[in-house]
């Protein structure tokens, strides 16, 4: 029973560790299904908890919150595909000076607006998305087994955590049943033929951007407004990498790559869980073996199990219409 | 040639005394914090405080470095001995090794650090006995848990967090033996003193594992400790700055740990010309660390409790409760 428990507990701790991992990894998803590597992700997640954070601090609004957070996540997105799409700029360049421009400027701008050190004040409740609770999860809470699952895992998240959920399902639909999709999907792997079409491969890369634009800030804004009260330096801490580590595990498909990052945010809860709890045999494993533990996963299922990886054909190269 | 050489001399002379003179108005104290921010509510906040404090009560302005990353400590402490700053204070047991390498380098530069012990001429070295503070709160912990299950949250696992974890169960275990001890640490890089989400995290695991108390000694990471118990209506320790105030009533008290008197002490002596290199404890004798009492706790913490605290207080003091220690706590990582 105690075990069922535990398992209860990790289960719903990864849907909140996995929540921004999804919406990232989406995002890099669109991008690069549509021929754009984008390595900023961590620098415009960074930027929406900031903006974020800062817009909730001053209006005391989380949906204010989350309109600044995906504003400036569209805005670096728009940046990132302006260099890459219409300059046809180095990517991963790109990229990488998003997420160091973004790593200084947000804690400069904190400290220039809020004189805190490059924080933002602590959020109060009313400025945060709190957890949701169910009808009746409190009644219900001691129903075996049902109970558990209902109140326990099911209620109690916040609101972006629901919203990623349905967002999952919706950009599968996107990309393999509408037509804007097959557009998509085409750009990323023959720009010449969409071109040869007569439908226009900046445009779409441009709503690709925008796409994970969204998806990105979303990420961001339950960083400091749900599952935080507040931005705090760095506070990303390396989950926009970890984001594109998904995404290749799931190979650019929707579903897989949400089972990556399921799979991360499992790990990284029991990680936690597994930390100066004596096993059977084994005994007490020291804190650096059970934090090493997502690492080893990494390399394990990369190395063995998740067999030939094809990336996207046009992934990474710049659309020039006279070759 | 002896008339030149003595000319040499009077003119040496003379710019010695004009920089003694230039020095004496122009008193330059330098403050580097550890990484997580001037403003984390916590260690480096308390090392702000107490430069502040210097500034206000003296008029001296300090000047301040916040560095991002590992690398910087060594880059920052040889900038600022090379503009001739008359102390520096460091703070925090990562500026271990850069503060030896660098005090090697500029021998007539006077530098303090805080958590860190280095034997050199002109390094003051402060540090506190963490242990003793910590096994204050580890008592309050004991006393006021009603699961019987306690928490503690460490930000990166290294000798010095181990110090407080130490204090605080052989605290707790000073009120009674059948406690059940719950401990995590967010993380074996210095990136794990700012993962707020992380901390919260494993707060949550924490109390839905039934602890209602949990320690964090974990910087701004710990801040995630403190926003976990408001959510789930239970409560936390805070560290280093008095953290009562961050969600009143979720914070059971803070282990205060007085890096704003290390550093107030530190640049005071240096201006006064009383600055002397060596080791310096501050324990629960010395002021440098308690627990913090104040408006927002008062509801939390009742008489009989003070009494108990007090009088374990006194005994701390006069070495009748000898708090365990952990080798190598203020050596460098």
């Amino acid at each position: 029973m105690e075990f069922f428990a535990d398992l209860v507990l990790l289960t719903d701790s990864t849907f909140r560790i996995a929540t921004p991992l999804v919406l990232t990894a989406l995002a890099g998803l669109v991008c690069e299904r549509g021929g754009v590597v984008d390595i900023g992700l961590e620098g415009k997640m960074l930027a929406s908890a900031f903006a974020a954070a800062a817009s909730a601090a001053v209006t005391g609004s989380p949906w204010a919150g989350m309109a600044a957070g995906i504003g400036a996540s569209i805005l670096l997105a728009l940046l990132h595909g302006y260099v890459s799409i219409s300059q046809r700029g180095n990517q991963i360049v790109s990229g990488m000076a998003i997420n160091i421009a973004v790593a200084g400027l947000a804690p400069t701008l904190a400290n220039f607006w809020f004189q805190k050190g490059g924080q933002t004040p602590l959020l109060g409740d009313e400025a945060r998305f709190s957890t949701i609770t169910f009808p009746f999860a409190e009644s219900l809470a001691d129903v075996p087994v049902i109970g558990a699952l209902y109140s326990e895992i099911l209620s109690g998240h916040n609101i972006i955590t629901y919203m990623t959920i349905v967002i999952v399902p919706l950009v599968a639909w996107m990309l393999y049943k509408t037509r804007f999709g097959l557009r998509l999907r085409a750009v990323g792997e023959n720009p010449e033929a969409v071109d040869t079409a007569g439908i226009s491969v900046t445009l779409l890369r441009y709503q690709a951007m925008v796409i994970a634009g969204v998806l990105c800030g979303l990420a961001g804004t339950v960083l400091s407004t749900g599952l935080g009260a507040g931005f705090i330096r760095d506070m990303s801490a390396g989950k926009g990498y970890l984001a594109l580590a998904a995404m290749i595990f799931g190979k650019w498909k929707p579903v897989p790559t949400l089972l990556a990052c399921l799979l991360f945010g499992f790990v990284d809860a029991l990680q936690g869980r597994l930390q100066g709890v004596a096993l059977p045999l084994i005994g007490e494993i020291p804190v650096q073996f059970t934090i090493m533990l997502p690492y080893v996963l990494t390399v394990i299922i990369l190395a063995g199990f998740v067999g030939k990886i094809q990336a996207p054909r046009a992934s990474g190269i710049p659309y020039e219409k006279d070759h | 040639m002896k008339k030149i050489l003595k000319q040499m001399g009077v003119a040496l002379a003379l710019t010695v005394t004009a920089t003694a003179v230039a020095a004496a108005q122009d008193f330059k104290p330098v403050l580097l914090y550890d990484i997580g921010g001037k403003f984390d509510k916590s260690f480096n906040e308390a090392a702000h405080n107490g430069a502040e404090q210097f500034k206000n009560e003296f008029g001296d302005a300090y000047r301040d470095f916040e560095p991002n990353s590992e690398t910087q400590y060594e880059q920052a402490l040889k900038r600022f001995a090379r503009r001739k700053a008359d102390v520096i204070v460091a703070v925090g047991v990562g500026y271990s090794v850069a503060v030896k390498n660098v005090a090697k380098r500029y021998p007539n530069v006077k530098f303090t650090v805080i958590d860190a012990i280095i034997d050199l001429p002109n390094v003051q070295s402060i540090t506190f006995k963490e242990n003793e503070g910590s096994f204050l709160v580890g008592m309050i912990a004991a006393m006021k848990t009603e699961s019987k299950n306690i928490g503690f949250i460490g930000g990166m696992d290294i000798p010095l967090i181990r110090r407080f974890e130490q204090g605080y169960v052989e605290g707790a275990k000073y009120i009674r033996d059948d406690l059940n001890f719950v401990e995590n640490y967010v993380g074996t890089t210095p990136a794990a003193w700012n993962d707020p989400i992380k901390a919260s995290e494993m707060a949550r695991s924490q109390y839905s594992r039934g602890v209602d108390v949990i320690f964090s000694a974990a910087g701004p990471s710990g801040l995630g400790v403190i926003q976990a118990a408001k959510d789930n209506g239970k409560l936390a320790i805070g560290v280093d700055s008095n953290q009562n105030h961050v969600a009143p009533g979720s914070v059971l008290t803070s282990m205060m740990k007085r890096v704003d008197l290390a550093v107030y002490q530190a640049m005071k002596e240096a201006k006064e010309g009383n600055w002397k290199s060596g080791h310096r404890v501050m324990g629960l004798k010395e002021g440098g660390v308690d627990f913090a009492l104040d408006e927002h706790n008062d509801g939390l913490i009742t008489a009989d409790m003070k009494t108990k605290l007090e009088d374990a207080k006194s005994k701390i003091i006069s070495g009748e409760i000898v708090v365990g220690d952990v080798a190598g706590s203020n050596s460098g990582h």
